[in-house]
C-alpha cells in the first residue's frame, strides 16, 4: 500500500508539472466538461487534449465516461486516497507498536527459557 | 541485543494488516512467534505493556499506566505529548478471558470504541487480532480525525489544487 501511494503521488505531480493539465483542472474544478470542449478551450487538436486527459487520469486526478459519443472528463475521486493514505497511517502506528511487543515477547521467552532450565538443574 | 548461541536464527518480521471492515469497525492483525499466554502477559503486565505501547514514532510518552486488567477492572494512560499538557486516556474491562481474549472501553468521549483483542494460539504461534467498534460511522471518523487528516502530501496537493482553483478565480 504505500507503494502504491508513493506511485500514485509521482503521478499526481508529474501530472500537474504542465501548465495545460494545471489548466484543464481548473476548469474541471468548475465544471465537468468534454474532451472536445477542452481542446477549444485550450486551443488544442483533440489527439493532444486525449494525451493530456490520459496523463491526469492515470494519475488519478480526472475521472472520464463515455455516454454515446461524447467523452466527459470530472475531476476524480481524491476521496478514497484519502482513505488509503489514512489506513496506511494507521497501520504503520500499529505495527511499531508491535514491533516493540516483539521485542519484549522475546524477551519474555527468552526468560522462560533460562528459568526452566535453571529449574530442571 | 545479544541473542546467544543457542537461539534460533531471527525468523522474518510478522506483517500488521488493517482491514476497515464496516463503516463504523476497524480490525487490526498480527502473529507473534510465541505462544498465546506470552503475548498476554506482555498485554497485561503494565510494565511490560509500559514497554511498547508507545513507541518512538508516536512522539509521545506514556507517563503512567494503572490497569486493573480483569473483568469490571479500570485502566488510566496518561501520555505527554510533544509541548502538550498530559492527557489521561481511561475505560473498563468489560470481558477479560485470561491467554485468549480482552474487550476494554474507552472512555474519553461518547465517540470511544469497545476495543476487543483476541489471542489464537496455533503450533507455537499467536494470532492477534483487535477490533474497534466504534458507536456510529460519524464516531468513528470523528475519533481518527478523519475530516482533516488525510496523509499530509495529499493534504499539500489538496491545497495546491486549491490555490490553483484560487488563482483562476482573480484572474
Amino acid at each position: 500500500m504505500v507503494q502504491y501511494s508513493s506511485a500514485r503521488l509521482d503521478a499526481s505531480f508529474a501530472a500537474l508539472s504542465d501548465a495545460t493539465r494545471r489548466g484543464v483542472l481548473e476548469q474541471l474544478g468548475r465544471a465537468d466538461a468534454s474532451i472536445t470542449d477542452l481542446a477549444v478551450k485550450f486551443h488544442m487538436t483533440l489527439t493532444g487534449m486525449k494525451k493530456h486527459v490520459g496523463v491526469l487520469e492515470q494519475a488519478g486526478l480526472v475521472t472520464t465516461e463515455k455516454v454515446g459519443r461524447v467523452r466527459t472528463c470530472k475531476l476524480g475521486p481524491l476521496r478514497l486516497d484519502d482513505e488509503t493514505a489514512w489506513m496506511e497511517r494507521y497501520r504503520q502506528v500499529w505495527d511499531a507498536r508491535f514491533d516493540e511487543l516483539d521485542r519484549i515477547v522475546e524477551q519474555l521467552k527468552r526468560k522462560e527459557k533460562v528459568d526452566g532450565r535453571r529449574k530442571r538443574e | 541485543m545479544d541473542a546467544g548461541k543457542e537461539s534460533e536464527p531471527t525468523a522474518m518480521k510478522n506483517r500488521t494488516t488493517v482491514e476497515r471492515t464496516s463503516e463504523r469497525e476497524i480490525v487490526v492483525t498480527r502473529s507473534f512467534n510465541a505462544p498465546a499466554r506470552i503475548v498476554f502477559q506482555a498485554w497485561t503486565t503494565p510494565e511490560l505493556f509500559k514497554q511498547w505501547w508507545v513507541p518512538k514514532s508516536m512522539g509521545m510518552s506514556l507517563l503512567s499506566c494503572e490497569m486493573d486488567v480483569r473483568t469490571g477492572g479500570k485502566y488510566v494512560l496518561v501520555f505527554a505529548f510533544d509541548g502538550a499538557k498530559p492527557t489521561a486516556f481511561h475505560g473498563r474491562y468489560i470481558e477479560v478471558t485470561p491467554c485468549s481474549r480482552i474487550v476494554w472501553t474507552n472512555d474519553e468521549s461518547d465517540n470511544g470504541s469497545v476495543t476487543t483483542v483476541t489471542f489464537e494460539e496455533k503450533g507455537g504461534q499467536t494470532l492477534l487480532v483487535l477490533h474497534e467498534l466504534y458507536p456510529s460511522k460519524e464516531a468513528f471518523e470523528a475519533e481518527h480525525g478523519m475530516e482533516d487528516a488525510m496523509g499530509e502530501t495529499f493534504e499539500q496537493l489538496d491545497a495546491l489544487l486549491v490555490s490553483l482553483g484560487a488563482s483562476v478565480g482573480r484572474s
